[in-house]
C-alpha cells in the first residue's frame, strides 16, 4: 500500500500499467484459461472424504433382501399405470396404506406460458401421492425424502417397485429417528415443484395445488431415484440442481461409499473414473468429465428431480440406474441395500449436512476441486477487465492532470473537453430497452405472432427471441452524432461508454461467478477478450466478428456443439441448430416454471451489456 | 413439643376409626386406535383429605412426601408436569385422552399468598428437575409465559388472576428411563404390585409415543364442597405399534405389549380396574373378541362419543380365581372473527413471544394462522453446540370446548372412570379438548464454526489492512511538493511580474 500512497511509485506503476496494458491483459487471460485446464490435473484435485462424523465412523449392516418383491410391485404398478393411463392414484394409495404408511395425495395443475414441444404438454394436471413413515418416538421435526417420478410409458416402474419394497421393509424397523416420506410425483419437475411449494406453504410460481398436506417437519435430505430395468450395470449420479446449485459433497460421498461397499459401478456425467491418473489419456478423460459438469452447471437446468430441493436448502441427489451392455449386472437386492444403507446413515444425522463443501467441481467421482482452487481461474479473467478499466481511468486521470497545466500534457486529440453525459444516455437506454423487449415480448406476443404467421406458439416464442436479439444489433446506435451536433463522435464519448460497459460487465460476471461459477466462467472466457478489444479505432471487420462470436447466443450454440462432442455423439450443423432452438424454448420455460435465473440474466444483464460494446465498436 | 407430639398420637389413634383419609384409585384404559396401534393409558389417583397448605401435615401415607412438601413450601395451588417423547397423531389416532406436547411441559398456578411468583417458579422448576431427573432447570424467563386466556385452573379455585400462572415448554427434552423411575417411585406400591407391574421401561420405550404426567390440584372433599382435598394424578400414555412388532397383525395382548401380565393387586388401592375400549367402529363393523370375558361393560360418553368399555376389576376375587394372572387379549376376527387477541412481544434474551387468540371456528373449514418472522444472527456465544440442527419453536396449544353430539348424563364424579374426569365440564353439552401441534425446527443463519480462527483472522486482516489503505487512497489527494519555496525576493519578483503581465516564476 505504501507503493500506492507514494506519488512517485504510483505514477510509475500507472505508467507501467498503461504501457504494458495489452501484454498484461493477454497474459492474464491465458493464465486464467491455463489455470482452468489444470484443474482436471489429478494432483490439484484431492480425493473426496467424508466430513460428517455422524455418517462416517459407523458402518451399517444392510439387511434388505426383498429384490423380488420390488419387481413384483413394479409389475403390478406397470399394469395399473397402463390401465389408468397415467398415475394409478387409487392403487398407490391403497398399497401404501396397506404397508402401514400415512398416505396423502396432492392434486395440482399448471398452465405453461407456452406449449412445451419436447415434452408435449401445455395444460398439465396431475396428482402426487406420498406416504409418510412416521418415526416412532420422534415428534415429526425432521424428515428424509425418497422420491420417484411416475413417467409416461414404461419408464421408472422398477423405481416405484423398489420404493414400495423399501417402504415395507423400513416400516418394520424400529431405529428410525426421522420420518421418511415416500413420494411418487407426476409430470417430473412440475409435480416436484408443486409438492415442494405446498409442503413449505409458499407459492413462488403459478402452480395451483390443493389439499392440506401431511407434514413431517424439516426435510434433511432427499434422494430421487430413476430406474427402468430389472437389473442395472451401473448408477449415474446427477448433482447439478436449479441455477447450478450443488448439494453438500458429503451426500455424494455417502453414495460413493456405499457403491464401493456393495461393489456397484457408479459414474458421474456418464463417465467412469479411470484407475490410472498420471497418463495423458486419463487427464483428457477427467478434463472431459469436468467440462461436462461445467456445461451442465452453467445451463442452470436441474439434471434430475432432485434439483428443486436445493432451493429449500435440502441436500438432494438423483440416482439413475443404467442398464448397458456390460457383463456384470446387479439385481434389485443390491440396489435396495445401497439405498437402505444411505437412508440409515442419513437417519443418524444430528445436524443438517453442513460439514463438507457446497461449492466444488468434480473431475471424477472420487476427486473434487474446491472453490479455493478454481476461483483464481475466474479471477485472472476478471483481472483483464480490471486492467482495462484502470487503463481508461488512468488515461482519464492523466488527461485531467494535463488540463491542470502541471507537467507535460499528453497529446490527446480533444477538441471539446466535456462531451457531456447526455450523449451516453440514448445508447444506454436503447440497449436496456432491447433487453427488456427480449425478456418480455416473446411470451407476451406469442398470440399476435401466431395470428399473423403460420407458426405454432412455441416456434413463435423462439423465433421472436431470435428476431429481437438480432434486431437489437441493428438499432440506431449513433444518436450521439445527432445530439453532439455532428461532431463525428469524440474519443472521449466512446471511452466513457466503454468504461461504463466494462464496469457493468465486471460487476455482473463477478456476482454471477459467486452464484454459479461455471456460468460465470464460460461467459467470462468468451466475452472478456471481445470486450477488452472493442474500440472504434481498430480493424472493424475483425473486431465485429470477434464480438459476434462472443455474444451469449453464439456461446450457447457453441456450448451445445461442445457438449455433444464431449458426450462422443457429435451433432451435425442442422441437428445443432435444432438443439439450439429447443434450448432457447427450454430456457424460457425453466424460468417461468421454476424460476431459473439464466434467462433473465442473459436478457436483462449480459445482452444489454454486450450491446454496449457493439455500440462502442460502431461509435464512429 | 410435647403437646404437639401428643396431639399427633391422638390423631393417629383416631385415624382408623374414622373413614380412611387417603385413597388410591388406579386404572388402565386400553383403546385400539383406528390405524391399528394400541394406546394404553394408566392413571393413578391419590386423594388425600388434608389441607397441605396449612402446614399441619407431617405424616404421609399414600401421598408422596416429596411432592407434598413442595406444594406446602412453595405455595403451589396446581401443578401440571408432562414429559413426552413422540407426537400424538390426532389425524390417524383420534383424540387423545390426555395430550401433551413433545418434550417437557410445566404449568403451575400459585397461591395468592405467594408474593414473588417468579422466584417461587424458579425454585419449583429446579426442585422438580431434581425429583424427575429432567432438565427442567433450563426453564428461565426466556421460555416462560403467562397465558391469559388458556390454561385455566383445573381444580378448585377462587379466582383466576393469571399473574399467578406460569407456563413453559422445553421441546428438546428427551424422555427416557431416568425420568420414568422417579415417577414410578411416587406410586404407593411402586412397581411391585397392581397395574404398575406392567410399567416395564424396556417395553414402554419401545413404542411410538410415550407421555408421562403428574397433576396436582385441590378438589372438593364432598358434594357440599366445604373442605379441600388434594389430588395427585399420575398418568402415563403409551402407543404400541402392533403393526411392526406383530408382523402386520393387529391382534394384541397385555403380554405382547408389556411382556408382563397382571399377577396381583396393590393392597393399598381402593380401586383397580382395566377398561378396554370395545365400542363398535361406525365404518366397518369389525368384530372384536376380548378374552377373558369381561365381568361388566361400562358405557360412557367420552369426548362427545358414546363408547363401550369392557371392565375388569382387579379387586374382585373372581378375576384371579381361575388363573393366577390376567392377560387381556383382543383379537380382530376381520375464517373467522377472533374476538380476543392477546399479544406480548418478546424481548431479546429476556422473554419469548406470546400470542393468544380466541377464535370461533366455523364448521367444515380450515383455519390457518401464519406468523412471519425474520431470521437473525445470534451472538456467537449464544449458539448451541449443534447450531446446524436448528432451533425449536415449541408447540402451539389449542384449547376448545367442543359441543358434544350425545348429551352426557350428570354422573357422580367419584364413580365415573378416571380418564373422563381430569378436565372439568360445566354441563353435559360440551367437553373440553386441548390439542398440541408438533414443534417446529427452524434453521437460523449459522456462521461457519468449523474454522472460526481462519475467519476471524482473515476478516481482521482484510478490514485493517486493505480497507484502511484503500480508504486512505480514495479520500486523500497526493501532490508532489515543490522542494524549495522562494523567499521574499521571489515573492517580490512575482508581484513585479504580475504588474508587467508576465507569468510568475
Amino acid at each position: 500500500m505504501g507503493l500506492l500512497s507514494d506519488p512517485h511509485c504510483r505514477r510509475a506503476l500507472s505508467r507501467l500499467v498503461l504501457r504494458l496494458n495489452t501484454p498484461l491483459c493477454v497474459l492474464s487471460y491465458v493464465a486464467g484459461l491455463g489455470w482452468f485446464l489444470a484443474l482436471a490435473f489429478q494432483p490439484l484435485a484431492p480425493r473426496t472424504y467424508m466430513s460428517e462424523n455422524a455418517m462416517g465412523s459407523t458402518m451399517v449392516e444392510e439387511q434388505f433382501v426383498f429384490g423380488e418383491r420390488a419387481l413384483s410391485y413394479a409389475r403390478e404398478f406397470a399394469g395399473h399405470k397402463k390401465k389408468a393411463g397415467g398415475m394409478p392414484v387409487a392403487w398407490l394409495e391403497k398399497t401404501m396404506w396397506n404397508l402401514g404408511l400415512e398416505v396423502h395425495k396432492q392434486p395440482f395443475s399448471r398452465t405453461l406460458p407456452f406449449p412445451d414441444e419436447t415434452r408435449e404438454r401445455y395444460m398439465v394436471k396431475g396428482t402426487n401421492v406420498y406416504g409418510i413413515l412416521r418415526a416412532p418416538r420422534a415428534a415429526s421435526t425432521e424428515a428424509l425424502v425418497l422420491s420417484v417420478p411416475c413417467s409416461e410409458g414404461p419408464h421408472n416402474n422398477q423405481a416405484v417397485g423398489l420404493m414400495l419394497a423399501l417402504a415395507s421393509y423400513f416400516r418394520g424397523q424400529i431405529y428410525w429417528a426421522k420420518d421418511i416420506i415416500f413420494l411418487v410425483n407426476e409430470h417430473d419437475l412440475l409435480g416436484m415443484e408443486a409438492w415442494l411449494e405446498a409442503y413449505h406453504d409458499v407459492n413462488i410460481t403459478e402452480v395451483r395445488s390443493s389439499g392440506t398436506l401431511g407434514r413431517a417437519g424439516a426435510i434433511q435430505a432427499a434422494i430421487a431415484l430413476e430406474l427402468s430395468s430389472d437389473v442395472v450395470t451401473s448408477f449415474d449420479v446427477a448433482v447439478e440442481g436449479l441455477n447450478g446449485q450443488l448439494p453438500n459433497l458429503d451426500l455424494l460421498n455417502l453414495f460413493h461409499a456405499f457403491c464401493q461397499k456393495n461393489g456397484l459401478l457408479c459414474t458421474i456425467q456418464g463417465k467412469l473414473q479411470r484407475s490410472d491418473w498420471d497418463s495423458l489419456p486419463a487427464y483428457a478423460h477427467s478434463l472431459q468429465t469436468l467440462l461436462l459438469m461445467v456445461l451442465a452447471q452453467a445451463s442452470g437446468r436441474p439434471r434430475g428431480d432432485h434439483g428443486l430441493f436445493l432451493r429449500y436448502r435440502i441436500e438432494a441427489i438423483t440416482l439413475r440406474g443404467i442398464n448397458s451392455f456390460r457383463q456384470y449386472k446387479y439385481d434389485m437386492t443390491t440396489v435396495g441395500k445401497t439405498l437402505e444403507g444411505m437412508f440409515r446413515k442419513l437417519n443418524n444425522l444430528l445436524e443438517r449436512l453442513h460439514q463438507s463443501y457446497f461449492f466444488y467441481l468434480l473431475p471424477s467421482l472420487s476427486r473434487f476441486v474446491s472453490i479455493g482452487v478454481y476461483m483464481p481461474a475466474f479471477g485472472f479473467l476478471i483481472l483483464v477487465l480490471i486492467l482495462k478499466i484502470s487503463f481508461w481511468a488512468e488515461r482519464e486521470g492523466s488527461v485531467g492532470r494535463g488540463e491542470g497545466g502541471q507537467g507535460p500534457s499528453p497529446p490527446l486529440p480533444l477538441p471539446e473537453s466535456r462531451p457531456g453525459l447526455l450523449a451516453l444516455v440514448p445508447p444506454l437506454l436503447i440497449c436496456h430497452a432491447a433487453g427488456l423487449a427480449l425478456y418480455f415480448l416473446p411470451v407476451l406476443g406469442q398470440r399476435v405472432a401466431t395470428q399473423h404467421f403460420p407458426v405454432s406458439e412455441s416456434e413463435a416464442v423462439v423465433l421472436t427471441v431470435i428476431a429481437i436479439y438480432v434486431a437489437g444489433m441493428a438499432l440506431p446506435h449513433n444518436t450521439h452524432r445527432v445530439l453532439a451536433g455532428g461532431g463525428g463522435g469524440s474519443d472521449r464519448g466512446w471511452m466513457t461508454l466503454k468504461l461504463l460497459a466494462l464496469l457493468a460487465l465486471a460487476l455482473q460476471l463477478g456476482c454471477l461467478a459467486l452464484l454459479n461459477f461455471s456460468l460465470g466462467f464460460l461467459l467470462a472466457a468468451t466475452m472478456v477478450p471481445a470486450a477488452a478489444a472493442a474500440a472504434p479505432t481498430g480493424p472493424k471487420p475483425v473486431l465485429a466478428a470477434l464480438l459476434v462470436l462472443a455474444t451469449p447466443a453464439v456461446t450457447l450454440l457453441l456450448a451445445i456443439f461442445l457438449q455433444r462432442e464431449l458426450l462422443e455423439a457429435p451433432a451435425s450443423a442442422g441437428e445443432g441448430w435444432q438443439l439450439f432452438l429447443a434450448a432457447l424454448a427450454e430456457g424460457l420455460l425453466q424460468h417461468h416454471l421454476y424460476g431459473s435465473f439464466l434467462c433473465p440474466f442473459l436478457a436483462l444483464g449480459a445482452y444489454p451489456c454486450w450491446l454496449l460494446f457493439w455500440n462502442v465498436l460502431f461509435w464512429k | 413439643m410435647l403437646a404437639a407430639a401428643a396431639l399427633l398420637l391422638l390423631l393417629l389413634a383416631a385415624g382408623p376409626g374414622r373413614a380412611r383419609r387417603d385413597a388410591l384409585r388406579e386404572e388402565l384404559l386400553l383403546s385400539p386406535l383406528p390405524a391399528g396401534e394400541v394406546a394404553a393409558t394408566f392413571q393413578f389417583r391419590t386423594r388425600w383429605d388434608a389441607d397441605l397448605q396449612r402446614g399441619a401435615v407431617s405424616h404421609y401415607r399414600l401421598f408422596p412426601k416429596a411432592l407434598g412438601r413442595l406444594v406446602a413450601a412453595l405455595g403451589v395451588r396446581e401443578l401440571h408436569l408432562a414429559l413426552t417423547q413422540g407426537f400424538w397423531r390426532t389425524q390417524a389416532w383420534g383424540q387423545p385422552p390426555l395430550q401433551a406436547p413433545a418434550g417437557a411441559e410445566l404449568w403451575v398456578w400459585f397461591q395468592p399468598t405467594v408474593t414473588n411468583v417468579d422466584k417461587a417458579w424458579k425454585e419449583l422448576s429446579n426442585v422438580l428437575s431434581g425429583i424427575f431427573c429432567a432438565s427442567l432447570n433450563f426453564i428461565d424467563s426466556t421460555n416462560t409465559v403467562t397465558p391469559t386466556a388458556s390454561f385455566k385452573p383445573l381444580g378448585l379455585a377462587n379466582g383466576t388472576d393469571h399473574h399467578l400462572l406460569r407456563y413453559a415448554v422445553l421441546p428438546r427434552e428427551v424422555v427416557c428411563t431416568e425420568n420414568l423411575t422417579p415417577w414410578k417411585k411416587l406410586l404407593p406400591c411402586g412397581s411391585k404390585a397392581g397395574l404398575a407391574v406392567l410399567l416395564k421401561a424396556e417395553r414402554l420405550f419401545h413404542s411410538s409415543y410415550h407421555s408421562q404426567a403428574v397433576h396436582i390440584r385441590p378438589v372438593c372433599r364432598d358434594a357440599s364442597c366445604l373442605a379441600v382435598s388434594w389430588e395427585l394424578r399420575q398418568t402415563l400414555t403409551v402407543v404400541f405399534d402392533t403393526f411392526s412388532s406383530g408382523q402386520g397383525k393387529k391382534d394384541w395382548s397385555l403380554f405382547k405389549m408389556f411382556s408382563r401380565t397382571l399377577t396381583d393387586t396393590c393392597p393399598l388401592a381402593s380401586q383397580s380396574k382395566v377398561y378396554v375400549d370395545i365400542s363398535p367402529k361406525n365404518k366397518e363393523k369389525e368384530l372384536l373378541e376380548v378374552t377373558p370375558t369381561p365381568a361388566s361393560v361400562h358405557e360412557a360418553i367420552v369426548q362427545g362419543d358414546k363408547r363401550t368399555y369392557a371392565v375388569y376389576d382387579l379387586l374382585s376375587p373372581s378375576l384371579f380365581n381361575t388363573s393366577r394372572s390376567l392377560n387381556v387379549q383382543l383379537k380382530w376376527k376381520r375464517p373467522q372473527d377472533s374476538c380476543y387477541i392477546h399479544y406480548q412481544p418478546a424481548q431479546d434474551r429476556r422473554r419469548p413471544h406470546l400470542l393468544e387468540m380466541l377464535i370461533q371456528l366455523p364448521a367444515n373449514s380450515v383455519t390457518k394462522i401464519t406468523i412471519q418472522f425474520e431470521r437473525a444472527l445470534l451472538k456467537w456465544t449464544e449458539y448451541p453446540p449443534d447450531p446446524n440442527h436448528g432451533f425449536y419453536v415449541s408447540s402451539s396449544v389449542l384449547s376448545a370446548l367442543v359441543p358434544s353430539i350425545s348429551a352426557m348424563k350428570n354422573m357422580d364424579v367419584e364413580q365415573s372412570p378416571l380418564f373422563t374426569s381430569l378436565f372439568p365440564s360445566s354441563d353435559g353439552s360440551s367437553y373440553f379438548v386441548r390439542l398440541y401441534t408438533e414443534p417446529l425446527l427452524v434453521n437460523l443463519p449459522t456462521p461457519d464454526f468449523s474454522m472460526p480462527y481462519n475467519v476471524i483472522c482473515l476478516t481482521c486482516t482484510v478490514v485493517a489492512v486493505c480497507y484502511g489503505s484503500f480508504y486512505n487512497l480514495l479520500t486523500r489527494t497526493f501532490h508532489v511538493e515543490e522542494p524549495s519555496r522562494g523567499g521574499l525576493a521571489k515573492r517580490l519578483a512575482n508581484v513585479i511580474r504580475k504588474f508587467r503581465g508576465v507569468p510568475p516564476l
